[in-house]
């Protein structure tokens, strides 16, 4: 038996979903990382802290997508990997990514954006050289891949503001967490 | 009961014993009796009732309750799948999404409708039995959630909801159910 409605392409989710102006979305960012470089001036805890407020919303945001996608099983990390290039950059930033390097176990990849919607007018200075200007977008998918049990480890291995050719994202699938049941025998 | 794969079978109640009478209002809608919103981690998020006339148990112990059924329920609807090929013990955890779940049962006096997000959210619906597929309406109160209740800053994921707006679009959206 099919699903009730299949999940609907990249396409359709995206004029789906209400939008606001790319450019209001990639100033504001930009004001976001700006603020943080000042208020903790360490570009380590920069980084961490984008990670962190990626992750935050990663947690919210994973409902939403679910709600409007029609996705119903992520048991797959492969599919789910698709998934998220196709559908779910698509939703949420109007790109596709292309998912690439599997190892040979299929728990690690890359995701490989061409173009990326938040460093539109960005330029890393020399003195913060170490800043991942994109660290919310790795924390939005590990902090989503966790909510569907997954456990992952994302780290940037190649950033167009240093001068590579494209961004590329490896995620390393490090657990799948099974539903356990929460109450003790006698609680 | 309706599974995801293979053929659908609906229980047919006893005919000796009648379906009860109609809720008050039923004929205008008002058909959802009790709703439940639990998350992954058996926290009951939302407990609602528009029409409940028995309880017996303290209301965490009915929650509690609750929970448990629905999770040996979709433990047991899973391995009893005829076309799964894994062989694990009945009770062995499940990944989200793994292995088939179900939707709703019936008995003569009521009908419970269930819906699983993939992020762990468990929506439970009591409607009376004459009710028709709630899957739809299920996933219309999923995203009234994400729109009311996960997209309030104000709301910390995993606490019991206490949105007046959420709880608004949801007691005028029952009231829609036919």
């Amino acid at each position: 038996m099919p699903p009730l409605t299949p999940p609907k392409s990249g396409d359709a989710l995206f004029s789906s979903v209400e939008r606001v102006n790319a450019e209001l979305f990639t100033l504001t960012y930009g004001a976001i990382v700006r603020q943080l470089l000042t208020d903790l001036e360490e570009v380590e805890e920069v980084n961490k802290q984008l990670d962190q407020m990626g992750y935050n919303i990663g947690t919210r945001l994973v409902d939403e997508f679910l709600a409007k996608s029609n996705v119903s099983r992520c048991v797959d990390f492969k599919e789910t990997a698709d998934t998220i290039a196709k559908l779910g950059f698509k939703m949420f930033l109007g790109v596709t990514a292309t998912v690439t390097n599997w190892d040979a176990e299929g728990t690690t990849c890359s995701f490989v954006l061409e173009d990326n919607p938040l460093v539109d007018f960005v330029e890393l200075p020399d003195t913060c050289q170490g800043l991942q200007y994109c660290n919310v977008l790795s924390g939005v998918i590990r902090g989503a891949l966790e909510m569907v049990s997954m456990k992952t480890e994302v780290t940037w291995v190649r950033d167009m503001l240093r001068g590579d050719d494209a961004y590329e994202m490896r995620v390393k699938l490090t657990k799948q967490v099974p539903e356990e049941y929460p109450y003790k025998d006698d609680d | 009961m309706q599974f995801f794969g293979g053929s659908s079978l609906t229980s047919v109640a006893p005919e000796a014993s009648p379906a009860p009478a109609a809720p008050p209002g039923t004929g205008t809608g008002a058909n959802a009796q009790v709703i439940y919103v639990f998350n992954r981690n058996g926290v009951c998020l939302l407990y609602r009732e528009w029409h409940r006339p028995l309880r017996t148990l303290a209301r965490n112990q009915d929650q509690k309750l609750m929970f448990g059924l629905l999770f040996s329920l979709r433990s047991f609807t899973a391995k009893i799948d005829p076309t799964s090929t894994e062989h694990g013990n009945l009770g062995a955890p499940l990944l989200p999404g793994q292995g088939c779940s179900f939707h709703s049962f019936k008995t003569n006096t009521y009908k419970l409708n269930y819906m699983e997000s993939p992020s762990g959210i468990k929506l439970i619906l009591l409607t009376h039995p004459r009710t028709g597929d709630q899957r739809d309406a299920l996933k219309q109160i999923y995203s009234l959630y994400v729109e009311y209740v996960v997209k309030n800053p104000l709301y910390a994921p995993g606490s019991p909801i206490k949105c007046d707006l959420f709880n608004k679009h949801l007691d005028q959206y029952v009231k829609t159910l036919i």
